[in-house]
């Protein structure tokens, strides 16, 4: 096990290093003028042009212009100073800023697909073709067809604008109450999911054969559903939830804009439309590292539930 | 019940309810989307105390869903136990409750399957498998149930117990495994043992350890025990009696020597001559021809004529009641006479 955790470590080195590069391509090697980009609408003067070529190292062209250039940003990177947005503010001083809201937003989602889309799904597991299971497959799927971009300003307008029940926006420095309708909204897609993978899990686990032996020990219903069958159907719905957690530790674009909520989202976004290169790439760097990470705890844990799980 | 005058078989010298086990006339059904299966057409069979009763018959005869019927662990529904009656001791476990059948469970019927890899709980340690019975049903501490757990691996001589009480299953070989379902199956002390295939996952020196072991347990601990299986070759050294079943009835019940020595049914004479012989060589191996029947759509008459050498038209029209041939032998055969007479030349 801890040899497979130090491989995957030195595999996330280089997916690093690759995703990095795509990103910094992506955004400046395409570029026309990158200093004119910087100074927006406003005339760049000779003076201040020469200063910004030298301090970018912008004399150096062609790919080996870029490659000295990106370089030169990840050996700053790598020393934790993400750079400066085309605002002049500190990449990583807008993180700091962001995170919190994300990660309270992200919690929020987790703890609505958790407490309800794994508790319903085990009980429609259980009550194969019932009412319930029948109900929740409607749900679920009318969830699952509904857009983002749909659910979330229709939640907004019912909810928060119409019967008043939730504040409309966030805001600046949102409260958990603010937050709680963006929360529900967010989680409702993996709520949907959750729902369903628990739902077939246990389903399939209580046809299992071990669940005909355990029922011939003379064991209560009570136990062989809720130890038995629980601790094997919660594997695929965990390491799903383990990878769902990193997703919405990334932000949510469409839910913190339409909520108006300055999280990793939202500054993505506004980094993208304002065409602010070091914003992206700084922000998608850390987004990487979040991801790798993620995944990385997820394959560690999977191991950890199923003991038939050897990654040697 | 088209053959509702089939008695249980009279052949036992044990007065009327002295079984310690008893399955009376039992039908049992799957409804499924295409239909209802009649998986259980009237078994009839009983266990008396220390002895080892042999269910033998082909895939979808009926011989794991009776078995299953005893210990109350069918998926109900689809299945359904349409009538019949299963005496432990004289009660009659139908009418009871579910309650009053978990406590039979384990404790006093307790069952092996064939898979043992599918048949434990994969992410639980073994001897957390065979403890829990223990803990819950018997309300053992830890420390205790995990001191008898080693015991019980000790007992169907799994080596070096002790250090293997938090292996998984998939750690052990499928000869260990069987080992461990067992333990888990004696760890109440039941009366009654049902074996469902024990040894058809295993290779074939395994199968003769596994054998001997439930062999030996059976006679140590005195057990009875149901040995369900398809092969003929491993009831033989161990059984006392044999109840061979066909489209969910028995169609022939002997004491194994009797059986071998002169089947009387056609179906049990074509199951021992489809067995490969080592002294008579050159000669192709004989089969039962045609398929098992389509529990949907089961024969008239005897379900056994479409595949029936001995085959007459009494056979389509008249459901075969049990002959008794002497020597407590019957056989649901028009004809059972004149093949046991066949055999036995």
């Amino acid at each position: 096990m801890l040899r497979f955790i130090l491989r995957r470590l030195l595999q996330m080195v280089l997916a690093f290093f690759g995703t990095t590069l795509i990103v910094y391509a992506l955004m400046f090697a395409g570029q026309g003028d990158p200093i004119q980009a910087l100074a927006g609408e406003r005339p760049v003067t000779a003076a201040q042009r020469a200063y910004l070529t030298e301090k970018y190292h912008l004399d150096a062209t062609g790919v080996g212009g870029f490659f000295y250039r990106y370089f030169d940003y990840l050996k700053n990177l790598l020393q934790g100073d993400l750079g400066q947005s085309l605002t002049g503010r500190q990449i990583g001083d807008i993180l700091a800023a962001a995170w919190p809201v994300t990660v309270k937003l992200a919690l929020i989602a987790m703890a609505v697909t958790i407490v309800i889309g794994v508790t319903a799904g085990v009980i429609a597991g259980i009550r194969r073709g019932s009412i319930f299971d029948n109900a929740t497959l409607v749900l679920t799927l009318l969830v699952l067809g509904i857009p983002t971009i749909v659910l979330a300003p229709l939640a907004q307008y019912l909810l928060g604008v119409k019967w008043q029940l939730f504040p409309p926006t966030a805001g600046a420095n949102p409260d958990l109450y603010a937050l709680l309708l963006p929360g529900i909204v967010l989680g409702s897609l993996s709520l949907a999911t959750a729902l369903r993978l628990t739902r077939t899990s246990v389903a399939e686990n209580l046809r299992a054969d071990y669940v005909r032996t355990a029922r011939s020990k003379g064991l209560v219903k009570r136990r062989i559903v809720g130890v038995h069958v629980l601790r094997n159907s919660l594997i695929p719905v965990i390491t799903f939830l383990g990878v769902e957690m990193g997703n919405l530790m990334s932000g949510a674009i469409i839910t913190e804009g339409v909520f108006n909520i300055p999280g990793i989202g939202f500054n993505l976004f506004r980094g993208i439309r304002t065409e602010d290169g070091p914003l992206v790439v700084g922000i998608v760097s850390v987004l990487v590292v979040v991801y790798l990470v993620s995944n990385l705890v997820v394959d560690v844990l999977y191991a950890v539930l199923d003991p038939r799980i050897r990654y040697e | 019940m088209s053959h509702s005058a089939v008695k249980p078989t009279p052949a036992s010298p044990t007065p009327e309810g002295g079984h310690l086990l008893e399955v009376r006339d039992l039908h049992v059904e799957f409804r499924t989307g295409e239909g209802v299966a009649r998986v259980i057409n009237g078994v009839s069979y009983h266990l008396d105390a220390g002895e080892t009763l042999a269910v033998l018959g082909e895939s979808g005869s009926g011989k794991s869903v009776t078995a299953q019927a005893i210990m109350g662990i069918l998926d109900t529904p689809p299945a359904n136990v349409r009538s019949g009656q299963i005496l432990y001791r004289g009660r009659d476990l139908l009418g009871q409750s579910e309650e009053q059948r978990r406590q039979v469970r384990g404790k006093e019927i307790a069952m092996i399957f064939q898979d043992a890899l599918s048949a434990l709980n994969p992410v639980f340690p073994v001897g957390w498998q065979i403890g829990e019975t223990l803990r819950h049903r018997e309300g053992m501490s830890r420390g205790d149930a995990r001191a008898r757990t080693v015991e019980l691996m000790d007992l169907v001589r799994i080596p070096a117990a002790a250090s293997r009480l938090g292996d998984y299953p998939h750690q052990f070989s499928g000869g260990m495994r069987q080992r461990v379902m067992i333990a888990m199956a004696l760890a109440l002390n039941p009366k009654v043992l049902i074996a469902d295939e024990p040894t058809t996952a295993l290779d074939v020196t395994v199968q003769a350890q596994i054998m001997d072991l439930l062999a030996d347990l059976r006679r140590d601990l005195d057990m009875a025990m149901i040995l369900i299986t398809h092969d003929l070759g491993v009831v033989a050294g161990v059984a006392d009696r044999i109840a061979v079943m066909y489209a969910g009835r028995i169609v022939e019940h002997a004491d194994v020597h009797s059986l071998y020595r002169a089947p009387a049914h056609p179906y049990t004479k074509g199951l021992l001559e489809s067995i490969p012989r080592l002294d008579v060589r050159g000669q192709a191996l004989s089969t039962i021809r045609g398929l098992p029947p389509n529990l949907m759509r089961i024969p008239s008459g005897c379900p056994f004529h479409p595949r029936c050498p001995y085959v007459q038209q009494v056979c389509v029209d008249v459901v075969p009641h049990d002959l008794v041939l002497g020597d407590g032998r019957t056989s649901a055969c028009h004809f059972a006479q004149e093949v046991c007479d066949d055999s036995a030349r």
